[in-house]
């Protein structure tokens, strides 16, 4: 444990051994490992997250009340992200070789090999604190300022509030959408039905957009969705960074004290929306490829 | 069974079937021409050179910097710099929160940073390797086990089970490096088994198995030699994505609190405030330093692939 979770939870205040004891007995932190496993597997299977050690609330009234800011921000993010990756992938693989091709997969590469948290923070100086000539434009911290009211200036702060840490998520997650989408463009470029299309007498951007694209998202697709697991490892640093009110800042807020229950709440969340989104890639596939279907 | 041992380590070509020669001499070519031919690859690119110039230089680095960093430079209570100073003549890349030279403090990092993303792969590529070639050698009831826990693994989210696991571990940078291969070992395990199946129906390793070589043999001189090659690939892949787990982990606050990384660094620019004082140089310095390795461990990986197996150039 990074500290001892009923020493974090008592500081500042004078404490005996034997309210210590008394409080690491009440949390059941006297019990052997392998005897609070079974305990946490029957709790959890009964739908039992437990009471947060340093918030005094329900596990899962913390994760509900955190999880609409963590969807906002992680659909977001992943929404441009894909959007991006894949325009910019379809190109690049078109032409692969060439200047756009070269230039797109280096970006990539290079923002890719960033820690997400690091970029958050350049990010956080150069347009929250202002560094230099650039002057401070967009808010460091937070999903939204208390101060203003009405349902427009609301929305209107909430996207402002989001631009830094959806932008910090996209430039790092959209390189693995340009390999991918870029590899199956190349995959498709040698195929015979592109020859028949071109033998029709389509242009260029019609044969790609109509016939190649289609074919190659389909392997696509799939990847996206299993991609979802390293979307969530953004989302926790990059709410730390930006101090965004999901479940990602709630995971490291667990794990400063460490609050347990509250780290194995956010855990099994997050597991469970990783095998939920393996389950809609498998159905989704079966949609768009009439071929699977088949079988 | 001595005699098919001899057999199966000096294949004489006049005994086999034509196919089977071409292949097991194709397997194993005299070792230095293969070495002179991949340095040939590899040299021709450029990317992968810069890739092994950067990996060298940092390591260089690394190795020889208790040769002029010590605790006059790293200990708190020793060092008399200014707090949060902008770069200048004397401290070129500025100073941190409590007067220690930012250059001399990523310098040091190095040390941390590597050791663990290396030893991290270690593991990872012992364990997945071991678990790929199992699960695609024995296709029994054993391969299934085996391939139905790697999916599991695979379906937990790499972050939040890390930062679980070095929970219930606690603070330090073993737990961080265990961490890191319980993780990351999945993708290895999945490669190494698809390569063992596709090696295990070539006619070498049914000539092997006809002339009664043991489950370990066929495994181990058979099957390893022409897995590895892959291995190595993606374990320098692995390197890059474990020094990048490594940093996120520090940062979260799992490191060991003694110790300088890269990731200990931007943990404390972070939680002192050099966002806030603007102490861009202390920021810069070591996320700078993580971005340069691991794209040099990326652009080593990816020249290797392209020379191991030129079908991927695409």
């Amino acid at each position: 444990m990074p500290a001892d979770p009923v020493q974090s939870m008592t500081r500042g205040h004078p404490t005996s051994d034997a309210q210590m004891a008394a409080l690491r007995r009440s949390l059941g932190l006297d019990k052997p490992i392998w005897l609070r496993f079974i305990d946490f597997v029957n709790d959890a299977l009964h739908g039992r997250l437990g009471q947060s050690w340093q918030f005094q609330q329900s596990v899962a009234s913390l994760i509900g009340s955190r999880l609409g800011p963590t969807v906002l921000l992680m659909g977001t993010a992943t929404l441009i992200s894909v959007t991006l990756g894949l325009w910019l992938g379809v190109r690049s693989g078109w032409r692969h070789g060439s200047l756009f091709d070269r230039a797109a997969s280096g970006v990539s590469l290079t923002l890719w090999s960033m820690p997400t948290f690091w970029l958050g923070m350049i990010l956080l100086v150069t347009f929250s604190v202002g560094l230099g000539p650039i002057p401070s434009i967009l808010p460091a911290n937070g999903m939204s300022d208390p101060s203003i009211s009405g349902a427009l200036p609301h929305t209107l702060d909430v996207v402002r509030h989001l631009v830094l840490p959806s932008m910090t998520m996209v430039l790092v997650v959209f390189a693995q959408y340009v390999t991918i989408m870029r590899s199956s463009i190349i995959d498709e470029l040698g195929s015979p039905y592109l020859l028949t299309a071109r033998a029709k007498g389509l242009t260029d951007a019609d044969v790609r957009r109509k016939h190649a694209v289609p074919n190659a998202l389909l392997p696509t697709v799939t990847v996206i969705f299993l991609h979802i697991g390293g979307i969530i490892g953004g989302a926790i640093t990059v709410e730390t960074v930006y101090s965004w009110p999901g479940l990602g800042y709630l995971t490291y807020q667990a794990l400063k004290v460490p609050d347990l229950p509250l780290l194995q709440g956010t855990f099994i969340i997050f597991s469970s929306s990783v095998i939920l989104m393996n389950l809609v890639a498998d159905v989704l596939y079966r949609i768009l490829d009439p071929r699977v279907r088949a079988q | 069974m001595t005699g098919t041992q001899a057999d199966i380590r000096h294949p004489r070509p006049s005994q086999l079937p034509a196919s089977g020669a071409v292949r097991a001499e194709s397997a194993k070519p005299p070792p230095f021409n293969a070495f002179r031919r991949f340095v040939r690859g590899f040299l021709a690119r450029p990317s992968g050179v810069a890739g092994v110039a950067i990996l060298f230089a940092f390591a260089v680095l690394a190795l020889v910097a208790p040769a002029f960093i010590g605790p006059a430079q790293l200990d708190v209570t020793k060092v008399s710099g200014p707090l949060l100073a902008p770069p200048s003549a004397h401290y070129l890349l500025g100073t941190d929160e409590s007067g220690r030279s930012v250059l001399a403090l990523a310098i040091w990092g190095a040390r941390a940073s590597l050791s663990v993303g290396v030893i991290a792969t270690a593991l990872t590529v012992i364990l997945g390797s071991t678990i790929g070639l199992l699960a695609g050698h024995y296709q029994g009831w054993l391969g299934a086990v085996l391939m139905h826990v790697t999916d599991w693994f695979i379906a937990l989210p790499s972050l939040p089970l890390a930062i679980s696991l070095s929970a219930v571990l606690g603070q330090g940078s073993a737990s961080i490096t265990i961490a890191i291969a319980v993780t990351s070992w999945t993708s290895t395990a999945r490669l190494v088994r698809a390569q063992t199946l596709a090696v295990e129906a070539r006619p070498f390793v049914e000539r092997a198995r006809a002339l009664g070589a043991s489950n370990s043999q066929i495994v181990v001189r058979q099957v390893l030699p022409n897995v590895m090659p892959l291995i190595l690939v993606s374990s320098t892949l692995t390197v890059a994505s474990a020094i990048l787990s490594e940093a996120t982990l520090t940062f979260l606050g799992l490191g060991d609190p003694t110790s300088v990384s890269w990731g200990s660094m931007l943990d404390s620019a972070f939680s002192r405030g050099a966002v806030t004082a603007e102490a861009w140089w202390y920021l810069l310095t070591p996320g700078v330093a993580i971005l340069i390795v691991v794209l040099g461990f990326t652009l080593t990986g990816r020249a290797v692939e392209h020379v191991l197996n030129p079908r991927m150039v695409k």
